[in-house]
């Protein structure tokens, strides 16, 4: 097993299964944090994100292929994949490109959303362009509900993000990733109205100034 | 160069006087503490007015020098509760009028920025800055303090002081639990809300209360609000730590006294090969000195206003906040 990534939660092995080049994300435990905490943030989200990556494929999302899990072990086991996180690539790519990426983003988002699934940590460093495509990872602070809550959480975060990382190009491609939403999921417009309630919500926002 | 700085958002009014170089020449705060309940804005304001001249007159005997030495009244314009800020910048405004000294408009969160990096020489740190009323993951990128991470509703000292407030205990809640955690062994499961790099205190604070009322052990609940609500800031911070990779981690904000927290944000630094750096409470809690010091940076950066546009704005956000003066190796 050959370490790939070390992440905030997890680290990445690279490694083969039934000749089948894999991935073996690993949740490791954090030393903060008291044993019956850990465990259980640890093994749940193991099971959790299992459970979503698969279910978001079988709608249409593209994700890796889940191969194990054993949240015992806090291990889960998928396919690899190659390609550049979005992260990454809106540093070079140009306008053009991004607008294409960021619209397919949005119509993720909403076709996961059309089939009750949230994904609770929508940043670009969790979107991996290959080739033409998007696809979604890490989704342990996931879940499945029917709340327009969930979903105006999903694309305030979205929001936040680029807001954080990216600001030039914030305002455009959160507009970007508007627009292939509201193509795929019929209920937009509560969950945008939702968004600016959320984000209302929040401390020391000058838009709360109209609340009435 | 030499500036007066008065603090006044919340439970704090403090005047604080700082020069150029970083030397701190007085820090007088006088704290608003309810009799019963939380914090009432009217009551605090009030307090703030009747202080004000006492703790104004004990700063300029603290640091022996006169009005006619100051280059410039800093003030907290927000964020913060409405009637306290007035009450602040009616007294700045008056100084800056009457002794005709400039008016430097500070935003309280940049304020406790930047007197943590001055005080522990620190240069390019993230930060956490936990309070009564903030919860913030911010570090600095391109010409701001970029928030990574902050609170979708209440701030965690806000959550600890309603609970113990539920729980009999007195204002501020905050080290009562600290004291009653210590005799918990119990770890109860209270809700553990992450939601992407943000969290969520509203959900915990209901959940830790319904316990207290289903006769949980109150030193296993203090521990496992603790435990639950720490973890998620550590979380976060070590998120952001991960993802902006910078080399020194700062805690401030009034939670920065409860050692278990600071205990636990080592670790994560530790974990990143960051150093911790825990601001001292005097510094880490509302004082004049971090507007004083914030109003030097400013008062440089000709960052004035003048009276008649001085308005407070309790909703003035960290990220919305130029900082120009942001350079490596400074000050």
């Amino acid at each position: 097993m050959k370490l790939i990534c070390k992440g905030a939660e997890a680290n990445l092995y690279l490694d083969f299964w039934f000749g089948f080049k894999v991935v073996k994300k690993i949740r490791i435990s954090k030393p903060y944090r008291i044993p019956e905490l850990d465990e259980y943030l640890r093994s749940y989200r193991t099971f959790n994100e299992a459970r979503l990556l698969s279910s978001a494929r079988r709608v249409g999302v593209s994700t890796p292929i889940v191969l194990d899990v054993n949240p015992s072990s806090y291990t889960l086991t998928m396919e690899y994949i190659e390609g550049v996180l979005l992260r990454d690539y809106m540093l070079k790519a140009d306008e053009k490109i991004l607008k294409k990426h960021f619209i397919k983003v949005g119509e993720m988002i909403g076709v996961l959303h059309s089939n009750g699934i949230y994904h609770g940590d929508l940043t670009t460093s969790n979107m991996f362009i290959v080739n033409d495509n998007v696809y979604l990872i890490d989704f342990g602070l996931g879940g499945f509900s029917r709340e327009v809550e969930a979903f105006g959480v999903d694309l305030h975060l979205m929001r936040r993000t680029l807001e954080s990382t990216h600001h030039d190009l914030a305002e455009q491609c959160f507009s970007y990733v508007v627009e292939g939403y509201s193509s795929s999921f019929e209920d937009w417009r509560r969950v945008l109205k939702k968004v600016e309630e959320i984000r209302r919500r929040g401390r020391y926002v000058e838009e709360r100034r109209l609340r009435k | 160069m030499i500036v007066l700085g008065i603090e006044c958002t919340a439970h704090t009014f403090g005047c604080g006087i700082v020069d150029s170089d970083g030397h701190v020449l007085a820090n007088v705060n006088s704290e608003y503490v309810p009799i019963t309940g939380g914090i009432h804005p009217r009551e605090a304001a009030r307090h703030h007015s009747s202080i004000a001249p006492k703790v104004l007159a004990e700063a300029f005997k603290k640091s022996d020098i006169s009005m006619d030495d100051v280059d410039g009244i800093a003030v907290s314009l927000g964020p913060g509760l409405g009637p306290c800020l007035r009450t602040g910048a009616t007294v700045a405004r008056a100084l800056a009028a009457y002794y005709d000294k400039p008016l430097i408009p500070v935003n309280h969160c940049v304020a406790h920025i930047e007197i943590a990096k001055m005080i522990c020489k620190s240069l390019d740190p993230l930060v956490v800055y936990i309070s009564g009323g903030n919860t913030i993951v911010a570090a600095f990128s391109s010409g701001r303090y970029r928030i990574f991470g902050e609170t979708l509703d209440i701030a965690l000292g806000n959550c600890l002081d309603v609970f113990a407030r539920e729980a009999g205990l007195s204002h501020p809640g905050g080290p009562h639990i600290e004291r009653l955690a210590l005799k918990g062994n119990r770890y109860i499961q209270l809700p553990y809300v992450v939601k992407g790099q943000d969290v969520s205190f509203s959900g915990l604070l209901t959940a830790a209360i319904r316990r207290l009322k289903e006769g949980y052990r109150l030193e296993d609940l203090c521990f496992s609000l603790q435990e639950t609500a720490f973890s998620m800031i550590c979380e976060v911070a070590e998120r952001a730590l991960s993802h902006t990779m910078k080399h020194e981690l700062l805690l401030t904000g009034g939670v920065a006294a409860n050692k278990r927290l600071r205990s636990m944000l080592s670790k994560v630094a530790e974990l990143h090969e960051a150093t911790f750096k825990p601001v001292p409470l005097q510094y880490a809690r509302d004082n004049g000195a971090m507007i004083a010091w914030t109003g030097i940076l400013g008062l440089q950066f000709g960052l004035i206003l003048n009276v008649e546009k001085s308005y407070v704005r309790p909703r003035w956000r960290l990220d919305s906040v130029d900082i120009p003066w942001f350079r490596e190796g400074f000050p």
